[in-house]
């Protein structure tokens, strides 16, 4: 771009679809300004941005809202063209990218948040689900990387790399607390070894929370959606 | 070349409809295989083998699932009549919209229409209560659509867009579920753009000749959830 571009993020720093958008940002070197929202008091910027879902992460792009973490990523690779590019021009290769990114956004974080957030009899019917999940994902990972998970590079990182790493990346801290295994080596190997690689990328591995930090987070969000559930 | 284009879908499915409707509008040729949902095809199992879902698109051989991701890839491999605008921030509108329509809208839709149906005899005031929660929950999202579409023509602008596609369940399914349920909830007086709209839509040579006939549908839904407030 020419001129000079405002660009904020507003996100919260336990979202995987904010973190998905910051590391873009970085990836392709845009000047980006953010602001940490508190999501029991959402800022009015933030409402009047995104009325609909009052939702991070909201990009805004000279003044212009913009929100969905992947259809945040497909205009800032539309948009800002130099660098690496996330979405690859053939068609066919685009579509079966953008139907992977939307399963682990959907299918396997949602299942995964089922898990974090309960406990016993009904912990265990979520996990069961998201094991079924992440065995769809591991087959898939055969069609990826037939050759078995090669070296990654923060210069050849792709969009699903970035929607994996992001999603599962709290994943050692959340079992320790639960005290459950989430990633498996043995259930899914090459989905352990993909997000391990993943994981030592400067980028990626800079922008991880502290454990503390990740563990409170969690204790919070069971708290509320115990205390909520139990009549 | 040769190319081979199958569309695995089933009749009354507004997905596979919107599939259909895209080729159409671009003209190209395809062979629809009609699924029986409840004896889903070797085929659609192998081609969809995640989700089981219609619809599928198979493009020489290789297979494309969810209606939306499907629409984006006919947009980029037949580049004739665009269904998305170039400025990427207009693309990002659409994709956004059309989103919300899948996610929000239909089930909210259906909550209104059937979901105070269920339940005993007792319990009708507290359905009562979450039926008109419901219509008001609907009436809410319609009247984002309804001032998204601003003095348009279509959500596409002069001519039919991704937008308008996904919109098909607003257009025409939508009708056939107030019909089949008895419950009204795209009123002329609160959202005479899109009625006016979704007139426009079903007149388009490439929707027209894609919809289920309105008849069946509505027997079919009733069939299948119940009258709801129709027969009161």
């Amino acid at each position: 771009m020419a001129e000079e571009t405002k660009v904020r993020l507003h996100g919260m720093w336990a979202s995987p679809f904010v973190r998905l958008v910051k590391l873009t940002l970085e990836i392709k070197d845009i000047q980006s300004e953010y602001v940490e929202e508190d999501l029991e008091n959402r800022s009015l910027v933030l409402l009047n941005y995104n009325p609909i879902h009052k939702k991070v992460p909201v990009l805004v792009v000279n003044g212009k809202p913009l929100v969905e973490s992947l259809i945040i990523l497909e205009y800032i690779d539309e948009t800002w063209r130099n660098g690496p590019r996330f979405l690859p021009e053939d068609p066919y290769k685009k579509a079966q990218l953008r139907f992977w990114c939307s399963f682990v956004h959907k299918q396997v974080f949602e299942t995964m948040m089922s898990v974090l957030t309960s406990d016993g009899e009904e912990q265990e019917k979520a996990a069961k689900e998201f094991f079924e999940r992440l065995s769809t994902l591991e087959e898939e990972i055969k069609n990826i990387f037939p050759e078995g998970i090669q070296v990654i590079d923060q210069k050849n990182v792709g969009l699903l790399d970035l929607v994996v790493v992001t999603t599962l990346s709290h994943y050692k801290a959340q079992e320790e607390y639960l005290g459950l295994k989430l990633i498996d080596p043995e259930m899914t190997p090459l989905l352990f070894s993909w997000l391990t690689a993943l994981l030592e990328l400067p980028l990626v591995k800079e922008a991880l929370p502290h454990h503390e930090k990740v563990v409170g987070f969690l204790k919070y969000l069971r708290q509320e959606t115990l205390k909520s559930t139990s009549a | 070349m040769a190319e081979e284009v199958l569309v695995f879908g089933a009749w009354g499915s507004p997905f596979s409809r919107r599939v259909e409707m895209a080729l159409k509008l671009k003209g190209i040729e395809y062979k629809y295989i009609e699924e029986d949902l409840t004896n889903k095809s070797p085929s659609l199992l192998k081609y969809n083998p995640v989700h089981k879902k219609i619809p599928v698109l198979v493009h020489n051989g290789k297979p494309v699932a969810e209606s939306l991701v499907i629409l984006e890839y006919i947009d980029e491999t037949w580049k004739d009549h665009p269904i998305l605008p170039k400025d990427p921030y207009e693309r990002a509108n659409a994709r956004f919209w059309a989103k919300f329509i899948d996610e929000k809208c239909l089930s909210a839709i259906f909550k209104a229409c059937w979901g105070a149906c269920w339940g005993e005899e007792k319990e009708h005031e507290k359905a009562e209560i979450e039926h008109e929660k419901a219509v008001k929950e609907v009436s809410e999202l319609l009247q984002f659509l309804e001032n998204e579409l601003k003095e348009k023509r279509y959500f596409g602008g002069e001519t039919v867009g991704l937008l308008d596609i996904a919109a098909n369940t607003i257009g025409y399914w939508l009708g056939v579920f107030e019909e089949a349920s008895g419950v009204e909830l795209l009123t002329r007086e609160k959202f005479s753009k899109l009625c006016n709209w979704a007139n426009e839509f079903v007149c388009v040579t490439a929707i027209k000749e894609n919809l289920p006939p309105r008849d069946k549908l509505i027997a079919y839904f009733r069939n299948r959830f119940g009258a709801g407030n129709a027969s009161k």
